[in-house]
């Protein structure tokens, strides 16, 4: 699949806010007065961000206000629904928090639960997709809410769970890589069950349908990311787990290093994004006897 | 409302000969000019006198080779349109309800001016019947043609979809799967028609009717069949002919 820039940083961004207003919506780190401004401006400011880039790949983001309409079918409108109500809810929980430096728990405990089934939701416009296997399975949703969670610790200065997010997340991100790498042999798809031609022999293309690309072959046809993957995941895996695991867990962290440690941890979750797209691979691949 | 319908009284649909298609791309053309200049935005394309043309098509033609050991192979050319499924992936996935599937007919189409081409409908279908355009930023796809099927103001032979009117050796076909009756069902049932990426769950309206078994020719190693009919049929020439042979040889 084709790694959009604007869907990479969406996803990474908004995912990494919303963990951080589920923490601040469950009162860690306990703040109130200008320091709770500038923790919920960096959330509202990561979520906000992300939901404002992922229109930039809309053909017509003019209507995108649509999108909340069809929350009952589409998890992408789900998406768009929940982010809403969870940004409303700890909207009005931040305004109290900060300038009445009252805290009405359940809202905040409400808020956190919002954030979280958005976080959820986001993962499921990838997980539904049975047309792209590496996506289709239980780990997707996991990984999700793990990253969005590892991430909204460290951004909340929750060392200590932190630490035990990260290093649950960099194993289950190992462990979901290694599952994704059988997922589409596994689900049997072949040229020969696509085309349904299978019992007459072996098939290959003989004639493409048009000398040139297609949006299909841009899209869903995307080979170019995977000739480092292995690389990729290495780079990956370092920065968004042991370099963080180790300075956590070696190392007395104040502002600038909790600064390199979330930076560290933000290029980690950049590059696997990306490797979570470069490496998905769509069915209609087999239609052009690629993949 | 991008629920599906439970079930539609028609199921409206192409059965396609893959044992008869020739892969001349008629159907595409023919698709494309209609498509282009009838409902909804056109189907753009991008440099397309230059050197790397793109451009929005609904309905396109692989062609596979297909080689089982020990025999021949064999080429066939497979048409593929949207299959206007009864389980529309395509259409769940919409946020905006742009994408629906009719109740009436079960064609599946798109409200464009709903269309924000989020471009996740492509994602969701397996057989790649729908392009964004890149023009217009909205998601095209096979309307089945239904400005023309009930278009009153077109003569009677003229209400099937445009791929079905201009195939020159009559491999797609258009009727009501519903219908066991109907033209399609039969030819379907007669022919084990092939439901795409079974698997998918999407289960399509459209059916492929396989190619039918070659039959076992025994050509004794020599793969020239025909070879043998177009001899000379006179091996020792008369007359002038004859005397000319003979002179020459003597020489």
């Amino acid at each position: 699949m084709h790694p959009a820039p604007s869907v990479i940083i969406f996803t990474c961004i908004s995912g990494l806010g919303f963990g951080l207003l589920t923490f601040l919506g469950l009162n860690f780190p306990d703040v109130s007065g200008w320091t709770a401004f500038w923790f919920f401006f960096i959330a509202f400011g990561l979520a906000v961000g992300g939901l404002v880039s992922s229109t930039f790949h809309l053909g017509n983001p003019q209507r995108a206000w649509k999108a909340f309409s069809q929350w009952r079918t589409s998890w992408l409108s789900r998406e768009g629904v929940f982010a809403v109500l969870a940004l409303m809810v700890m909207g009005l929980y931040a305004l109290l928090v900060i300038f009445f430096d009252t805290k009405i728990a359940p809202l905040g405990w409400l808020g956190a639960a919002l954030s979280l089934i958005t976080a959820i939701c986001t993962s499921m416009i990838y997980g539904q997709m049975k047309t792209v296997p590496r996506w289709n399975m239980s780990s997707t949703p996991v990984l999700y809410v793990m990253y969005s969670l590892a991430g909204g610790a460290l951004l909340a200065g929750q060392m200590t769970a932190a630490l035990v997010l990260i290093v649950f997340l960099t194993g289950f991100q190992i462990y979901a890589w290694m599952q994704g790498d059988k997922r589409f042999d596994e689900a049997g798809h072949t040229i020969e069950s696509a085309t349904g031609l299978g019992n007459l022999g072996k098939v290959r293309l003989l004639e493409s349908p048009h000398s040139g690309e297609n949006y299909l072959t841009k899209e869903m046809i995307h080979k170019i990311g995977r000739k480092h993957a292995m690389k990729l995941r290495i780079i990956s895996a370092l920065f968004l787990g042991v370099l963080p695991i180790f300075v956590m867990t070696f190392m007395e962290v104040h502002h600038i290093g909790a600064a390199v440690l979330v930076i560290s941890h933000m290029i980690g979750l950049f590059i696997s994004r990306w490797l979570f797209f470069a490496e998905a691979e769509h069915v209609v691949g087999l239609y052009y006897d690629k993949r | 409302m991008t629920a599906l319908p439970a079930s539609t009284p028609k199921k409206l649909g192409l059965a396609i000969d893959l044992d008869i298609c020739v892969g001349c791309h008629a159907c595409v053309i023919n698709c494309k000019e209609w498509n282009t200049s009838n409902y909804g935005a056109p189907l753009g394309d991008q440099d397309a006198y230059g050197a790397n043309p793109v451009g929005t098509f609904l309905n396109r033609i692989h062609t596979f080779e297909v080689k089982a050991p020990e025999q021949p192979a064999q080429t066939v050319h497979f048409p593929k349109s949207c299959l206007h499924c009864e389980d529309a992936p395509c259409v769940t996935v919409c946020p905006t309800g742009a994408s629906y599937k009719r109740a009436e007919d079960g064609i599946v189409l798109v409200n464009e001016s709903d269309c924000i081409g989020c471009g996740l409908c492509a994602w969701a279908c397996p057989y790649g019947a729908r392009e964004l355009d890149a023009q217009e930023g909205v998601m095209k796809k096979c309307t089945l043609c239904v400005d023309r099927i009930y278009n009153e103001n077109l003569p009677e032979e003229d209400r099937e979809p445009a791929c079905v009117r201009t195939c020159p050796a009559n491999a797609r076909h258009f009727g009501d799967f519903a219908d066991p009756e109907s033209n399609v069902s039969k030819m379907s049932a007669e022919r084990g028609g092939l439901v795409l990426m079974e698997d998918q769950d999407t289960k399509p309206v459209n059916r492929y009717l396989p190619p039918r078994p070659k039959a076992d020719i025994q050509t004794d190693g020599d793969i020239d069949i025909l070879a043998p009919f177009l001899e000379p049929v006179a091996d020792t020439p008369k007359g002038l002919l004859g005397w000319l042979d003979k002179a020459l040889e003597a020489i």
